[in-house]
């Protein structure tokens, strides 16, 4: 494995990190807009409890990745910036508005209702934002981005709008709820009734995105052939493990697990991230962009992974006082 | 960009400097015991939430921004220059860890504990600020590479971030940031006063913020000097634009305020002061400043806009180091924080007049170094996207950036007058 690899190899970690994390907290948002029940208010404070002091350090998370991509692959960063240019200016607006609307209303105090103005942003952009994100992806995954002599030819529509990307962009959305449904049940586990409100909201979301997955895949079969093959090739055992891991995570849900239940829909996220990663290498931005042409000079990765280790350093310890602090919550203490 | 910059800007120096008002404020608080000065901190923390929030979401505008607007910029300076945005990205991370901390610790922490969590908030605030205007400086003296036909080559992307502007330009940001703080704090509670509310609350916090502006406005006349004679080495064009010379001269004077005339290719109506640039500039009267004709008209930056942002920039900073140096002498002489009228009017004024320097200032470092992005490399209609639909994404992004700052105003306020009818903050 290159340096390059190594490179390419940490963020995406990080954007399996900005998944499972920041997922969650677009999830938080989709809870918020089918808060429903006697009990909707808890579930909309209990969704607002959660996110309060993780969301904006798990929103670094896509910081992170976008500046180490402009570092250590700057060609792949501007033909990226051009080909998907509409989707990712979508998603950006719907970040945009669902972090300020959430920080509206949760230092507001009463001003900023989730019936406001602001609440509605609240939860319609945490919705859009993972939408284009997973249109973006799958334009990425699906092989539509041709680049030629370093520029792009493909166009601003290419790959993003097909059914394929359409699915994949619904079915990050329904993991995102599938993972905020179940950290909550967690953090509901003293209040049985509101947890049973999430239980039941994760087996939705894990019925949804099952079946959303298996239409992914298929419309890869039939549509997508370079997803396929990816899939099937290089990504074929962490894709059976997603397969079995699935039904795992559901019976966590069912049997009300709620700490397996986290990490089996952590890792399911995880495994469809990088049985897509680890197909499609060696490429970067397939078919024409393979990591080893998209990285920046040797100095540039060996210093980039330099700074990486001096950050992470400073940063996982941190990161580990703020949720021991905040999400080691022990209910019977 | 411009605008998303303009915008963030706001943002990001009070991320700089209000962590420090409010990690100190917290800290005599624990001190002394006095729960007024935890009030204080207290106060500005939930204020600040909101502003960090908008801060941080701004900022995610700009790194998308970077690729989605100047894919040219990107793909051939990512891989130079790319190194100090990815410290920034740790910082920005700790950042929010901590004010994560911060903000919702305050019942969960002991208050020692707690304390402390600010400090890092603080601190990774202002290396956030050194770490993005070492990028912005190396477009103002790019180094750290080579060009072989074109092609980048020898890349070296610590030179590049260590590069010549790197020392004058980044302090000289980061102590305007806290000149900005000090004296926006400062015109909240002046204004405060100003409408009876004489508390020791009030005093405290303008006390607080005017300490902060006071010292910060002096380090900022001291670096902003340095930073212009660096420039006259550096960049000239920018430094002739600045100063509206339009001829290469000999004893260059020193121009204040007029209006540039590039048909007539002269300043006009302008104070000038014999051999002043000159003397700024080199310390030697006769030296040779050149002017705006020396460069190719295509190669010149929009002098008019140049040489009034500075000016603004001077003019406005000199009056805001008068204002701290008279305010510190009436609390030294009367042994209490001044309550007269026209003083607190100023204060108040000063806050608005301390933003608008410091993104005079930003005006005159960017429009200075046009037509270029990277100066000298690339041009910036070079590096700009081709993209259709730019002017409704300006637009959007336009009105998205207006309703925000209405609703952060609009809930600032809101959060006082809360505060203000329910004075114990609740435990």
């Amino acid at each position: 494995m290159s340096e390059a690899d190594a490179a390419a190899a940490l963020l995406w970690l990080s954007l399996t990190a900005y998944a499972v994390l920041a997922g969650a907290d677009f999830g938080g948002g989709v809870w918020d807009i089918f808060a429903s029940g006697p009990r909707r208010r808890a579930q909309r404070q209990a969704v607002a409890r959660a996110m309060g002091p993780v969301w904006e350090a798990n929103h670094v998370w896509l910081i992170f990745m976008i500046t180490g991509l402009f570092t250590v692959f700057p060609i792949a960063f501007g033909s990226l910036g051009l080909a998907l240019y509409v989707p990712m200016t979508i998603a950006l607006i719907g970040i945009v508005l669902r972090g300020a609307a959430f920080a509206f209303r949760a230092h507001g105090r009463d001003a900023v209702g989730p019936l406001s103005p602001w609440g509605i942003v609240f939860g319609g952009s945490s919705v859009v934002a993972p939408f284009f994100l997973g249109t973006a992806a799958a334009a990425v995954a699906s092989g539509a981005i041709r680049i030629t002599g370093g520029s792009v030819v493909s166009g601003f529509g290419a790959g993003w709008s097909t059914p394929f990307a359409v699915v994949v962009g619904l079915l990050a959305v329904a993991l995102c709820a599938y993972l905020a449904a179940a950290y909550l049940m967690v953090e509901t586990e003293d209040d049985p009734a509101l947890q049973s409100d999430f239980r039941r909201r994760a087996v939705i979301a894990s019925a949804v995105s099952g079946v959303l997955a298996l239409l992914g895949l298929w419309l890869a079969y039939t549509q997508t052939p370079r997803v396929w093959s990816d899939l099937t090739g290089n990504g074929l055992v962490l894709l059976l493990l997603a397969l079995i891991n699935g039904p795992i995570a559901l019976w966590g849900v069912w049997r009300l697990h709620p700490r397996v239940t986290r990490i089996a829909v952590a890792a399911q996220v995880t495994l469809v991230l990088w049985a897509w990663a680890v197909g499609q290498w060696p490429y970067l931005v397939p078919p024409d962009l393979t990591i080893s042409d998209a990285a920046a000079p040797a100095a540039t990765v060996g210093a980039w992974l330099a700074v990486i280790a001096v950050g992470m350093l400073l940063v996982i310890p941190s990161l580990g006082v703020l949720f021991r602090v905040f999400k080691a919550r022990n209910p019977a203490a | 960009m411009g605008t998303s910059l303009g915008f963030h800007i706001v943002f990001a120096v009070l991320g700089v400097g209000v962590p420090l008002l409010m990690a100190t404020a917290e800290g005599i608080g624990l001190w002394r015991r006095d729960p007024t000065w935890m009030m204080l901190a207290r106060r500005w923390s939930s204020a600040f939430g909101i502003l960090f929030a908008v801060g941080a979401v701004s900022g995610t505008v700009l790194s998308f921004e970077l690729g989605l607007l100047w894919p040219g910029f990107m793909a051939f300076s990512g891989s130079v220059i790319g190194l100090p945005f990815s410290a920034e990205g740790f910082a920005f991370f700790l950042e929010a860890i901590f004010l994560g901390l911060y903000l919702y610790g305050w019942d969960r922490l002991r208050p020692f504990q707690h304390w402390l969590t600010g400090l890092p908030v603080a601190a990774s605030g202002a290396a956030s600020s050194i770490f993005v205007v070492m990028a912005n400086s190396w477009m103002n003296t790019p180094t750290g590479f080579k060009l072989v036909d074109g092609r980048l080559a020898s890349v070296d992307p610590l030179s590049a971030a260590f590069n010549p502007s790197t020392p004058t330009e980044t302090i000289h940001m980061l102590v305007s940031a806290y000149v900005v703080s000090g004296f926006v704090v400062a015109a909240v509670y002046a204004a405060g006063m100003l409408r009876g509310r004489g508390d020791a609350f009030h005093h405290r916090g303008l006390l607080l913020g005017m300490a902060m502006a006071a010292v910060a406005i002096v380090l900022a006349g001291i670096t902003g000097d340095n930073s212009a004679r660096f420039t006259y080495g550096a960049q000239p064009a920018k430094f002739a634009a600045m100063e509206a010379l339009y001829a290469t001269t000999r004893g260059a004077p020193l121009h204040i305020g007029g209006i540039p005339s590039d048909s007539q290719g002269r300043l006009l109506y302008a104070i000038e002061i014999p051999y002043g640039l000159s003397i700024l500039a080199a310390f030697d009267p006769n030296a040779e400043v050149r002017g705006l004709d020396s460069f190719p008209a295509d190669q010149r930056p929009n002098t008019v806009v140049v040489h009034l942002s500075f000016d603004t920039m001077v003019g406005l900073g000199i009056g805001l180091g008068l204002l701290a140096a008279l305010f510190w002498f009436l609390v030294w002489r009367s042994r209490r924080v001044p309550s007269n009228r026209l003083v607190l009017w100023c204060l108040v004024a000063a806050g608005p007049a301390a933003v608008i320097t410091m993104e005079a200032g930003w005006f005159v470092t960017e429009f200075g170094r046009q037509p270029w992005i990277v100066y000298g490399i690339i041009r910036t209609t070079a590096a700009a996207t081709s993209a259709p639909g730019l002017g409704f994404v300006f637009g959007a992004f336009t009105a998205i950036y207006i309703a925000l700052a209405f609703t952060l105003v609009r809930l600032l306020l809101l959060l006082a007058r809360h505060d203000r009818e329910r004075p114990e903050p609740k435990a």
